[in-house]
């Protein structure tokens, strides 16, 4: 016979098998996922000012933690606009623009990752060069070069980002298919009389889901720097509207006397994009039935 | 009557590169050079050979997954219509396949009871209650419990994934199930189990199979007829008792006395001399000279058609009537 285990023991290893499904790191980096979309979705009802408000008495008022007042919790700048303010609307922002290009890309590449697997020949070659061409040029001087012909919009500017990562799906893509065409599963389920839809729309598709997803969560990082970097050259976000690196690229200019207009935004870009890292990694664990 | 599956001078080459990319020149490799055969319904066609002698490849042609260079495959005298085009696609409910690696061959994302119902979804059969009733059905007639039915494929042993992939195959009814090495990635004990179910279906469902396999014992005991290949080419074809009991062709005699028997002295063994050679540079005249013990001048320069010998079997040698028969098991 067994002895029953203590109830705190149970209590215990609930517990600890609780954070190691969910480790704490990840619970941190999902709830500021989770914070930044509430502040995205909630931008007008949350930002206490209209971002776009001049207070001319209380420019460059320095945030609370540096020993300013309560009005500006994280001071205003050199028009008197309130930090907080403009910080919601930028994540909303640069929030939206990552997330349409992060989807743009990942369904354009994927998209042509199985076309090039499925007719091979002539189609793969032309794709292939198409990967080769977008991996070889340095993705920052094409988008300037459009943003500068086809001057700016908001548009436009998503539709930049989408193109910016599609060749790594599409690369992505195309290895994991031909190999599972080549032999196994998918080729079994084709023997079967199944369509191609069903191929690839219910088994090729859901079976590298989870490498495309992580891929994801590596670009969606990499599209909210890139278009923080075109903000800050002044190519991306235009005045008044404001983004994470329209923000950082204007308060640059105050950085000895205002530190915070910079260091607010920067701050987020940066927790962001690491929490987005953090949990990309544990989605690829959790994604694979195999490994639980 | 005609046969359910006829085959007749199925070819197929492919163009491969000897050498590094830009010096190499091109060559052709005949994986399949002019396989003919049936098999009637209910009937059991066992082929064998070495590892790269065309029997995978066979198989793939008669199922349409590979085109044929040559030659012609008919099911119930319809020619098989081609490859991915949607009559193809309709005819796959009269011929399915089993693989050698069941874990392989089944989508580990999707739970194993749904995989079965698959090819009824496919072909657009019953609704979608009776197709999980048909499938639990069939998952119960190849062995497998109720409670399978939610698994993972990898939670399931390799006899039970291989009857995963049995009952899929067998949910459309076919008529004709094509088996390539399906025992060969199996335990001894397990693959004893599955051969006995592959009997059992075969009697209670009249399926006609094509059993691919190197395991000379097994295909014995499941063939009705016996086809031996060698370098893409039917070089015996017979009876499986009579095929096993006096080998005609010299590469069947070599096969056969590789058979493991517990009484080792009372059988000379007829040990082979090297590789088989390389598909591409194919012997000229009958392409298992270069190891044959027996190999005249004229087995160098002719290749010998498969002809029907005195005792009804077939046999691709000039000189099967004039071996000596003294070794032969």
């Amino acid at each position: 016979m067994r002895a029953e285990p203590p109830a705190g023991s149970i209590e215990r290893s609930a517990v600890a098998r609780f954070f190691v499904a969910w480790p704490p790191l990840t619970l941190v980096a999902l709830a500021w996922i989770a914070l930044m979309i509430i502040v995205a979705a909630g931008a007008d009802v949350l930002a206490p000012y209209p971002f776009t408000k001049l207070d001319l008495r209380a420019r460059l008022s320095p945030p609370v933690f540096m020993g300013g007042t309560w009005p500006h919790p994280l001071g205003s700048d050199e028009l008197g606009r309130d930090v907080l303010s403009r910080l919601i609307m930028s994540i909303r922002l640069s929030l939206l623009i990552a997330f349409f290009g992060t989807l743009i890309a990942a369904t354009v590449g994927t998209a042509m990752g199985f076309v090039a697997a499925h007719f091979r020949g002539k189609v793969e070659a032309v794709i292939l060069v198409l990967i080769d061409f977008q991996a070889s040029m340095p993705f920052l001087i094409i988008a300037l070069a459009v943003l500068a012909f086809f001057g700016n919009n908001l548009v436009l500017l998503v539709v930049l980002m989408g193109l910016n990562s599609w060749e790594r799906y599409a690369r992505i893509a195309r290895g994991l298919t031909l190999s599972a065409n080549e032999q196994g599963y998918a080729s079994a389920v084709r023997q079967l009389g199944a369509s191609n839809f069903r191929v690839y729309g219910l088994h090729v598709l859901p079976n590298i889901a989870s490498t495309l997803i992580v891929s994801m969560t590596i670009t969606f990082p990499e599209t909210i720097l890139l278009e923080s970097g075109l903000s800050f050259l002044g190519l991306g976000v235009q005045p008044p509207l404001s983004s994470l690196g329209n923000m950082v690229g204007y308060g640059r200019e105050y950085l000895t006397r205002a530190p915070w207009i910079m260091l607010c935004p920067a701050f987020v870009i940066v927790v962001s994009t690491l929490s987005i890292s953090i949990v990309g990694d544990w989605l690829r664990d959790r994604l694979d039935p195999t490994l639980q | 009557m005609t046969a359910l599956l006829e085959v007749s001078g199925l070819a197929r080459q492919f163009r491969v590169r000897r050498g590094a990319w830009p010096f190499g020149r091109s060559a052709t490799l005949h994986a399949v050079d002019g396989v003919s055969f049936e098999i009637e319904a209910g009937r059991t066609l066992g082929l064998v050979g070495e590892s790269g002698c065309g029997k995978s490849t066979t198989a793939r042609l008669v199922l349409g997954l590979t085109q044929a260079s040559r030659g012609e495959v008919r099911i119930g005298g319809e020619k098989l219509p081609p490859t991915g085009s949607a009559p193809w696609r309709a005819m796959r409910q009269r011929m399915q396949m089993v693989y050698q690696d069941p874990l392989s061959a089944l989508d580990r994302r999707v739970r194993v009871g749904r995989q079965v119902m698959e090819p009824l979804a496919i072909h657009g059969i019953g609704a979608s209650g009776e197709r999980r009733e048909k499938a639990v059905a069939m998952m119960e007639a190849v062995g497998l419990a109720p409670h399978h039915f939610e698994r993972f494929p990898h939670e399931l042993s390799g006899g039970q994934r291989q009857r995963i992939v049995l009952a899929r195959a067998l949910i459309v009814d076919p008529q004709l199930l094509v088996c390539d090495e399906p025992i060969s990635a199996l335990d001894v004990s397990i693959q004893a189990q599955v051969v006995n179910l592959l009997l059992d279906l075969q009697a209670r469902l009249g399926l006609a199979y094509l059993f691919i396999s190197h395991d000379l014992r097994m295909v014995r005991q499941v063939s009705h007829e016996v086809a031996v290949m060698y370098l893409g080419r039917i070089v015996e074809q017979g009876d499986p008792d009579q095929l096993f009991a006096t080998p005609a062709h010299p590469y069947t005699r070599a096969l056969v006395s590789a058979i493991p028997v517990p009484n080792r002295g009372a059988r000379r063994r007829l040990v082979l001399a090297g590789e088989p050679p390389n598909p591409v540079d194919r012997p000229a005249g009958c392409a298992f000279h270069p190891r044959c013990p027996f190999a005249v001048a004229r087995c160098r320069a002719e290749i010998p058609e498969l002809r029907t010998l005195a005792d009804g079997r077939r046999a691709a040698c000039h000189l099967v009537e004039e071996l000596p028969q003294s070794w032969a098991a």
